[in-house]
């Protein structure tokens, strides 16, 4: 091999190394990092029964939202038309976590609750995530829900 | 009636705009010059009536004309007039309003400051200007007109998200955008090079200062957004990985390995055609961005309300400017840009392996934002790629680029000498394991803080080094010119950033705490007292204010003042109290009271204290000014550059 081919060669063979630590790499990460969002119906039938920590989105429960006396422990219900689940958090609730509210939280099951380690209810009081109304609209074929609610006012 | 006249303007500015889309390339292709000069009169005619525009739009805002839909659903009666002008670009029409403003700016800019070039080159850079303003006008007249009235007109508006309403807000977005959009001028001038051909890499020396100054508004941009969520959000976090700072940070890392890449091909004549691709891509991405935002696509706390038809409009956009400009990259490229060959060892080497670190993290960026649109065309279900994906990734490909910066500006054009190398890497590794064992008494244990002081020094000492070198080897007045300034002053901003990244993710200290009135908590060395809420009121929002005195021992250093604001409509903000030194910040934020119905009673806390914070928005700040200093080069500005020369490679390292 004459010296061009040769230095080709290195560069072709370690644009190939690098090219393969980089996908391998990714495909670790996106694997370790990627979260499923589940309705609590979804979870009570088992699909999320296979996922460490996944998200469980839904409503607050109306007057399901108990503090604890002496921390920062609070525990609330999720619903969706079907399901209900028992969450537990503690930390600082975000601004516009109130009842009948929709959430995201993040988390893993522990003996028949959800033990959230972030709660997100990022929009306004009209507003729902699309990809939580998608999965509750999923869950419930039947259910129609009224687009208008989408735009925040 | 005058916001009629608003809509007006904007259809005229929408003729210009065909005008100076049309005209100019084809008198540049037929070589008429009649149809050349049109290019800087349409220029200059679609910015005035995008002005008028804007200028009727802000006026209906501060005059609170809430016949003007827009108008009365982001600002009501008791906005102040400053937030009036935010609420401006505070949602979809108006920030559209501010993309096609700010592309004027540009455009006139070009027109007023390219005296120098080859009329038929300007007039096929601004005719590329003049179509993207096209499809950007049709978008606001045909689906997000802000000029829309809403009758009969309310008594009062609604309002704009509190969130919002914060000094941070008032120039994030137009700067956002000054960076954002001023890639379309790089594109324009790729765009122009490729359909004119035989320019050869002249243009490329026009088109460094405008991308530089791009992207130095895009880095000030990113700052601002970065700083407004640390102080605004109440979460003390800095960056998120949310799909909407994704959008802008893509464009950044293409932008860092642009400017990069114009420099080797300006100087150099190699890498030409790499360098048209990443121009074509850093607009693509900033269009993406725009796509990404608007259309609701993705969950984000910036997305906007969704409307199929807007985003439809916009992936058909996105999909003529990205397919058409890699169609004709693909016809042209070839006749166009042929490299000029260079050593293994050489700077032009350092700059392709830094240009791959960094379009590789922006496609793993990019892969992460897209990852759940993806999930669901695929049917894999509702899926989020968390934080760590992108954290961890770019941490593994900003590594090695932290680790070969301080080699670039000793590496020769050309073909490279290893001896110099080696001189610099023994000074800058001394230093930086001197100061990293001195980091390891301190930090206790910290791998992260001691590794990122290890960095930083490696990366300053290296620069340092390099400044050194200059000032002994050459005449007075010829040490530092402009564009080597920036860099250095650029690459003493990564330094910065390294350690306030590193020290501030490893040594603060984050807690939520729940404190009766009188009780303390001690966090770093501080102790926070909490002395209970008033009650406050602002223009147009009522608050608890906590009181929190923070004692360091046993001495009162200060006394802080977190807020619950409770907006005119509703609306719950936090407004965290921040404490801001140059080494360490005291962040307090109010919670929620324990007893809703007991005010006076106990709180929920969150109080952090994070060392070097500060940092990582200064060394943004120094990039940002090495980016503006960089396009100040006066070569740059020369007056006559013939048109069809190559540039001759020059013998001597730059």
């Amino acid at each position: 091999m004459n010296p061009t081919r040769k230095r080709r060669l290195a560069i072709v063979i370690s644009v190939i190394a690098a090219a393969a630590v980089a996908v391998g790499l990714t495909v670790f990460a996106l694997q370790r990092n990627m979260n499923y969002l589940f309705t609590p119906s979804q979870v009570q039938e088992g699909q999320a029964a296979q996922y460490a920590t996944f998200r469980l989105g839904g409503m607050v429960k109306s007057g399901s939202i108990q503090r604890a006396g002496d921390t920062l422990k609070v525990s609330f219900i999720v619903v969706d038309d079907g399901g209900a689940m028992p969450v537990e958090y503690t930390g600082i609730l975000p601004d516009l976590f109130r009842d009948n509210q929709s959430v995201i939280a993040t988390g893993r099951m522990d003996s028949g609750r959800f033990i959230a380690s972030e709660v997100l209810a990022k929009h306004d009081e009209n507003y729902m995530p699309k990809e939580l109304k998608d999965a509750m609209a999923k869950a419930h074929e039947n259910r129609k829900i009224d687009d208008k609610k989408d735009m925040p006012r | 009636m005058i916001p009629e006249l608003g809509q007006f303007a904007l259809a005229l500015a929408l003729l210009l705009a065909l005008v100076q889309g049309v005209l100019p390339i084809l008198g540049a292709w037929r070589g008429n010059a009649a149809l050349i000069a049109v290019a800087r009169p349409a220029a200059a005619g679609q910015g005035i009536f995008v002005f008028t525009a804007m200028a009727i739009l802000i006026h209906a805002f501060l005059h609170y004309d809430f016949s003007v839909a827009y108008v009365a659903d982001n600002s009501n009666l008791a906005l102040p007039w400053y937030y009036r002008i935010t609420a401006v670009w505070g949602a979809h029409e108006g920030s559209m309003l501010l993309w096609v403003f700010i592309l004027n700016i540009w455009s006139v800019a070009l027109a007023a400051f390219s005296r120098h070039l080859p009329p038929a080159f300007v007039a096929r850079v601004l005719g590329v200007l003049g179509l993207i303003g096209v499809g950007f006008l049709a978008f606001i007249l045909f689906t997000s007109n802000p000029f829309l009235r809403e009758l009969p007109m309310p008594a009062d508006g609604g309002d704009l998200n509190p969130v919002l309403q914060d000094p941070g807000m008032t120039f994030h977005p137009p700067v956002l955008y000054m960076g954002y959009v001023g890639f379309s001028v790089a594109f324009a001038f790729s765009i122009a090079a490729l359909l004119g051909g035989g320019m050869e890499q002249a243009w490329v020396r026009w088109a460094r200062p405008w991308t530089n100054v791009a992207w130095a508004f895009l880095t000030l941009g990113i700052v601002a957004g970065s700083w407004w969520a640390y102080a605004e959000l109440g979460w003390g976090g800095w960056w998120f990985w949310d799909p909407v700072e994704n959008a802008s940070f893509m464009p950044w890392l293409v932008g860092v390995a642009l400017i990069h890449a114009q420099a080797v091909t300006e100087k150099r004549g190699s890498l030409p055609a790499w360098t048209v691709l990443l121009s074509l891509f850093a607009f693509s991405l900033s269009l993406l961005g725009t796509f990404l935002v608007r259309s609701g696509v993705l969950t984000s706390v910036h997305a906007f309300a969704s409307d199929p038809r807007r985003g439809l409009y916009i992936l058909g956009f996105l999909i003529v400017v990205i397919g058409g400009s890699l169609l004709l990259y693909a016809i042209r490229a070839p006749k166009v840009a042929t490299g000029k060959p260079f050593a293994p060892l050489s700077r032009e080497t350092g700059v392709m392996v830094a240009n791959l670190l960094f379009t590789t993290a922006a496609a793993m960026v990019l892969l992460g934002t897209l990852f759940p649109l993806i999930g669901d065309a695929l049917n894999l279900g509702r899926i989020s790629v968390g934080p760590p994906y992108f954290g961890f990734l770019f941490v593994m490909l900003m590594a090695p680029a932290v680790l070969l910066l301080p080699f670039g500006p000793y590496l020769r054009w050309g073909r490279a000498e290893g001896r110099q190398l080696t001189a610099m890497a023994w000074r800058a590794g001394v230093a930086a394991v001197i100061c990293a064992v001195v980091a390891a008494v301190f930090a206790q244990g910290h791998l992260r803080a001691i590794a990122g002081v290890a960095g930083a020094v490696w990366v300053g000492a290296g620069t340092l080094a390099y400044i050194v070198k200059r000032w002994r080897e050459m005449p007075r007045g010829r040490r530092y010119p402009a564009e080597m300034a920036g860099m250095l002053v650029a690459h003493t901003g990564v330094a910065i950033f390294v350690i306030g990244v590193m020290l501030s993710e490893s040594l603060s200290v984050e807690r939520d705490v729940r404190l009766a009135p009188g009780q303390s908590q001690s966090i770093g060395g501080y102790d926070f007292r909490f002395d209970g809420v008033e009650e406050t009121e602002g223009p147009n929002w009522r608050a608890d204010e906590g009181i929190v005195t923070i004692l360091r021992d046993g001495a009162t250093v200060g006394t802080m003042h977190p807020q619950k604001r409770t907006y005119s409509r509703g609306q719950v903000q936090t407004e965290s109290a921040i404490d801001a030194g140059l080494f360490r910040d005291i962040y307090v934020a109010l919670g929620e009271p324990m007893d809703a119905n007991d005010v006076q009673g106990a709180w929920a806390l969150r109080l952090y204290h994070k060392p070097f914070v500060r940092w990582i928005w200064l060394g943004g700040l120094f990039m940002m000014a090495g980016g503006f200093l960089a396009a100040c080069e006066r070569r740059f500005r020369a007056k006559k550059i013939a048109a069809e020369s190559t540039l001759e490679p020059k013998a001597t390292p730059a």
